[in-house]
């Protein structure tokens, strides 16, 4: 699947829900089912301190593709995050590094990935791009 | 207090001056409980900014044409208003300001500059940042030592403590009024008789306090009070620093600029006298008239009455609050206004905060800008509900309605 096409799948899934409460039902469920990442990687070298939750984000090359855990605090940053993995996991770091993120916005929740609402996810989405494009100019 | 007839306090009637709280969030009626944040405006407020600026704009203070006289005399009379409602004994000792923080910063640097190494400052452990962060930039720069006044479990001031930090080299003790977090009200007239008794001066945060209750700067007996406008139902960006008269006067000004001179030459400048010394450069003059207005509309209110409705509010929300299992309210002091702050065991107030938003209710999540506060009890935050007088007790119902939605989705 490609990067647009996972993109799509998250917008189509979402459009299911009319309101706003179920849709975030829905995201509740999301953080609460992924272990998205190993508890030893909770370190404070990943960790990026939001006003609000907390966010740690650990990103490796495996393969030449991007492999990218996280968690939160927060659950419904959790559930954000397990969105953001779904869509960028898997991929090459030439493919991140120009992608254009546009399915949290499609489906209502770009105001999470805004710097103002300081939940440490407008960093994260940063620095997964920033390990992308470090990983391209490594290769 | 300022005299004039004081309407009966009916929140419906109160509520229909308020144009924002009619409106739908996500397709819900909005219920506004981020007070503590900033307050709604009423209608009297949002005229006089339409007014201003479709007609009277205009700079103050050097203007010869009728429009800046206008503008001036509309000023300079929102300070008399102002001076009025705390019992200021003289208008000169009203300061506009951009708000509590320009206020506290202001007196930080300019009393500041009054004191030296050695000298001591006592504030207490429920401050709000801007009541700290200046004066620890005091302390670094001029050699001066921060003492902290601690706080019980429940969130009140350990007094035994505070008079046992009190001692000759205190110069000023800076405190807040009403936590921002905690809703606790704090002993500042008996704080200040007791600073003074050492030669020291207080500084009262009024932030929380000037919207909710009486406030009488004369029988407090206060050397500073601060406080924002529009946390009072006026505008943003405007606030007032109250300070006695033969302490601002001994202060050399803050900021240097248009206004506060008396005469300028290359070799040497004079300054204004009060209370133009501390306004440099064109000031927020919309702001301050209409934060007038702001005034003139509390003059009319019984805030005796709203007080004790405001009180009552917080106590049901409170006392509702409680049934919940796993909720622990954080700041349950005795004497306490306003505000309730909670959290839900494994739970996360950001997660609550986002669910009640989408159910139109505003709360304010995090560490509210207190942060030794949260280490204190523990948390790294606190969902905070706080009051105003145009909020009622319908939307407390639905707001612990929305918790529990929130809670069971969560869990």
């Amino acid at each position: 699947m490609t990067i647009e096409e996972k993109q799509q799948e998250i917008i189509d899934e979402f459009n299911i829900y009319d309101d706003w409460m179920e849709k975030y039902e829905y995201i509740i469920e999301l953080g609460k089912d992924l272990p998205i990442i190993d508890p030893d990687k909770l370190t404070n070298d990943r960790l990026i301190e939001g006003c609000q939750s907390r966010v740690w984000l650990d990103a490796e090359v495996k393969d030449g593709k991007m492999q990218f855990s996280a968690d939160s605090d927060a659950i419904i940053t959790k559930g954000i995050i397990g969105l953001l993995i779904r869509v960028m996991n898997d991929e090459t770091p030439e493919t991140i590094a120009k992608a254009d993120l546009h399915s949290i916005g499609d489906i209502g929740l770009q105001e999470h990935l805004s710097p103002t609402r300081a939940n440490g996810l407008a960093s994260m989405v940063k620095k997964m791009k920033m390990a992308a494009i470090k990983a391209t100019i490594n290769n | 207090m300022s005299e004039g007839t004081k309407r009966p306090f009916s929140v419906r009637e109160i509520r229909e001056e308020f144009p924002a709280l009619r409106q739908l969030i996500y397709n819900k009626n909005l219920i506004y409980f981020d007070n503590g944040a900033t307050s709604q405006k009423p209608k009297i407020v949002l005229d006089a900014i339409n007014m201003y600026y479709s007609k009277d704009n205009a700079n103050i203070h050097r203007g010869v044409h009728f429009m800046s006289q206008k503008a001036t005399t509309e000023y300079e009379a929102s300070r008399i208003t102002i001076q009025k409602y705390i019992n200021a004994k003289k208008s000169e000792e009203i300061i506009f300001t951009k708000g509590t923080t320009d206020g506290i910063n202001l007196v930080a640097y300019s009393f500041g500059e009054l004191l030296s190494a050695g000298d001591e400052i006592i504030i207490t452990a429920m401050e709000h940042h801007s009541n700290i962060v200046p004066w620890q930039m005091l302390c670094q720069r001029k050699g001066l030592t921060l003492r902290v006044v601690p706080i019980n479990k429940k969130g009140e001031l350990i007094m035994d403590e505070y008079d046992k930090l009190l001692n000759s080299k205190t110069k000023l003790v800076a405190v807040t009024h009403i936590s921002n977090t905690l809703g606790t009200i704090n002993p500042v007239k008996e704080m200040g008789a007791k600073a003074h008794a050492v030669g020291a001066k207080i500084l009262v945060d009024g932030a929380q306090s000037i919207q909710h209750m009486s406030i009488d700067v004369k029988d407090m007996d206060c050397d500073f009070f601060v406080f924002s406008g529009h946390k009072v139902f006026g505008p943003t960006g405007i606030g007032v620093l109250y300070g006695k008269e033969a302490i601002l006067d001994s202060m050399p000004p803050y900021q240097g600029g248009g206004d506060m001179i008396s005469k300028v030459t290359f070799e040497r400048t004079t300054y204004n006298e009060l209370p133009f010394k501390f306004e440099a450069g064109t000031p927020h003059i919309a702001g301050g008239i209409c934060l007038g207005k702001a005034f003139e509309f509390l003059s009319s209110l019984d805030m005796v009455a709203i007080q004790k409705y405001e009180k009552e509010l917080a106590e049901y929300a409170q006392d509702m609050l409680d049934t919940f299992e796993g909720c622990r309210i954080i700041g349950e002091a005795k004497n306490k206004t306003s505000v309730v702050s909670f959290v839900m065991e494994g739970i996360h107030p950001f997660d609550i905060g986002t669910l009640l938003d989408k159910q139109g209710i505003a709360v304010r999540t995090g560490h509210h800008c207190t942060q030794p506060l949260m280490d204190f009890f523990g948390v790294p935050g606190t969902v905070r509900a706080s009051f105003a007088f145009y909020n009622t007790r319908e939307e407390v119902d639905t707001f612990i309605a929305a918790v529990e939605k929130s809670i069971n989705m969560l869990k």
